[in-house]
């Protein structure tokens, strides 16, 4: 019995149970699909209002749309902060502005990818149809709640620089080379 | 499309003696060996293989040295305690809506759910806090399955891609994983916020995504769930919160080929990288748990719809739908309205001044809607069970009550017998100690513990009590 399960993992390239589990999702797939039918799943008036085109959207949203954005958004970042490190300014930052300014972009990124309808006011009619109201209010709450993460972020890395320059001197730990020569983090 | 579990291989430039430190996790049965191990057919493998496209090893220039086995298992492992509360609470949500008398939507969905049982009228609050959960749960693990798909995308770009049937079959899987979730997430994140930009039914849509996700997702734990385990043992979770970023190091070489080969210097720590998906989740929850929770918190959920205030007055909580909207007419709530009774004696027409002579009960009761929102008023009213008797039928089997709404999707509802005769099962004529505005339902609506909160059907015109 041994010997067959090691011949079988040798020719499939796996356990017999990875096997009886992507078959077994496969099935499952198919049946939604069956029970679906063809017409839940593509619109023939608008193709790109079908589940069929979202569905695929989805597979590839964030690998091959969103993440390549934030890694170019990151190496830029990284990149340009290694550049101005290698610059002999006057009084070069004891500590690296990098995660002060990774954090409050993520946080605002974040926040517009969950709450982008209200903000750019899309879908209104349906909006207002549902709860009576408009979607005025939104582009100036998120805009403030972004004020908000950069402002603190500022704050956090003026009171670090602050702590880091009591320390005094330049035997004093800096960030700057481990991040400024951190040319990047992405491909 | 990320991460498949490949055979264990060999990595050019790894150190044996880092290999035997910590030795790799294999797949169950696969050796360890430093060749490649290929399936069936090996010779397509190696062909695939040797035709390395121009640009793919720019591709595999990783440089995050955090990515590996440990970080990936750790994200993968709290969406393994989340998901399924998500997938289980959305899954009762159908449930919740009736689907032994139709109303469940998508209607005719084969055996694709669970069990059907008569959805409870206690607590109150269930279904507030089932779909509270589902909603802002779902929204939490958002920056979570960003990260794991961050964690793991040097295998979707590895070359070659395939050495085996095996590999083939998982990447196919990863589809509906991947896909699955992704889409949930978007058609989820569009409704509660009322933009149907996508055009298709949202519950259509959103209860068979979730079956395809369910598909992918049960596989992949199966497929993976060694190799997590392996992967949290393979270091110490208090050690890593006690490393800095100064003391971080790549992990070990691992067969999945996460770790970078050439890692960059780490501008972050590992306790720091998670303690900003924590402090995403965290931004999250805030920005949410107000619609569901309310009260104070309400304001703090201030990019969402249900974040915000109406006023003060007694009528000035959350319209689902407005009057205007569901094109109600004062002319039919004014002095002419009457409710219809039906039952085994035939129809009883009952005005509003009938109606408040009857006995008043009075009770506080959530209304919480699918999109996860929800909100706790006093209701008083009649009692459903005392219009049942009024009707001839005093134990019914269930309740059918139409709106004055002539078009929607949601004019009429069903009720169940124990939803029918729960004592805080109202038509409601007050709210907060004042008549219903037009937008909640004038003259009368319907209050029903622990229903979703379009079922408490609005501007009732009549209500049929059927027989056991």
């Amino acid at each position: 019995m041994r010997a067959l399960i090691t011949r079988f993992t040798a020719f499939y390239g796996s356990n017999p149970l990875h096997l009886l589990a992507t078959i077994a999702s496969f099935a499952l797939a198919g049946y939604v699909v069956l029970v679906m039918g063809a017409p839940t799943l593509w619109n023939r008036e608008v193709w790109w209002q079908s589940i069929l085109v979202w569905f695929l959207a989805a597979v590839i949203g964030h690998d091959l749309v969103l993440f390549p954005l934030y890694a170019l958004a990151d190496r830029s970042l990284t990149a340009a902060l290694a550049a101005m490190g290698g610059r002999r300014v006057a009084s070069p930052p004891r500590v690296s502005p990098l995660n002060y300014l990774r954090v409050p972009a993520i946080g605002t990124g974040l926040s517009f990818l969950l709450f982008f309808p209200g903000i750019i006011q899309q879908g209104k009619f349906t909006y207002l149809a549902a709860t009576g109201q408009t979607q005025q209010p939104f582009l100036g709450r998120w805009l403030l709640l972004v004020a908000t993460l950069w402002g603190l972020s500022a704050l956090a890395y003026a009171a670090r620089l602050a702590v880091a320059g009591r320390g005094s001197g330049p035997t004093t730990e800096t960030d700057i080379d481990a991040d400024g020569n951190a040319a990047s983090t992405e491909p | 499309m990320t991460a498949p579990s490949p055979p264990p291989k060999a990595s050019g430039g790894h150190s044996e003696a880092h290999r035997s430190e910590d030795p790799p996790v294999t797949d169950g049965e696969a050796p360890e060996t430093t060749e490649p191990v290929y399936g069936f057919p090996a010779g397509l493998w190696r062909a695939l293989e040797r035709r390395r496209p121009p640009g793919v090893s720019l591709l595999q220039r990783w440089r995050s040295p955090l990515r590996g086995p440990w970080l990936t298992s750790i994200f993968g492992s709290a969406l393994l305690i989340g998901l399924p509360v998500v997938i289980l609470t959305g899954l009762l949500s159908y449930i919740a809506y009736g689907p032994q008398f139709g109303q469940a939507i998508p209607g005719d969905v084969g055996w694709l759910t669970l069990p059907t049982f008569d959805w409870p009228s206690r607590p109150s609050w269930l279904y507030r806090l089932f779909q509270g959960v589902h909603v802002g749960l779902g929204l939490i693990i958002i920056p979570l399955v960003l990260a794991k798909l961050w964690s793991v995308i040097p295998r979707l770009f590895a070359w070659p891609p395939l050495r085996s049937i095996a590999q083939l079959l998982e990447r196919l899987s990863l589809l509906l994983l991947v896909g699955g979730i992704l889409f949930e997430i978007a058609t989820g994140v569009l409704n509660i916020q009322y933009d149907y930009i996508f055009g298709f039914s949202f519950y259509t849509a959103h209860y068979y995504g979730a079956w395809v996700f369910i598909a992918g997702f049960v596989t992949h734990v199966t497929i993976k769930l060694p190799r997590m385990i392996t992967g949290l043992r393979s270091r110490s979770f208090r050690t890593m919160l006690r490393t800095s970023r100064a003391d971080t190091q790549p992990e070990p070489p691992d067969p999945d080929g996460l770790v970078a080969a050439n890692p960059a210097p780490p501008t972050v720590s590992r306790r720091g990288a998670l303690a900003l998906v924590g402090a995403g989740s965290l931004f999250v929850a805030v920005l949410t748990a107000g619609q569901t929770i309310g009260g104070f918190t309400r304001g703090a959920a201030l990019l969402l719809p249900r974040g915000r205030s109406r006023g003060s007055g007694p009528n000035d909580f959350q319209v689902n739908r407005t009057a205007a909207a569901a094109a109600i007419a004062p002319a039919e709530t004014g002095s002419d309205w009457r409710l219809t009774l039906h039952g085994p004696a035939g129809q009883l027409l009952l005005d509003r001044a009938t109606l408040e002579a009857m006995p008043q009960h009075t009770a506080e009761l959530p209304i919480a809607c699918v999109e996860g929102w929800s909100t706790t008023e006093t209701w008083s009213g009649v009692r459903l069970r005392d219009l049942a008797a009024l009707a001839g039928i005093p134990d019914p089997a269930r309740a059918t009550v139409w709106s004055l709404e002539r078009f929607g999707a949601f004019n009429h509802a069903v009720l169940q017998a124990n939803q029918v005769g729960n004592p805080d099962s109202l038509l409601a004529l007050r709210v907060n100690g004042v008549d219903l505005s037009p937008d909640h339902g004038y003259p009368a609506r319907i209050i029903v513990p622990a229903l979703p909160g379009v079922h408490n059907t609005k501007w009732v015109r009549s209500i049929e009590f059927g027989q056991r």
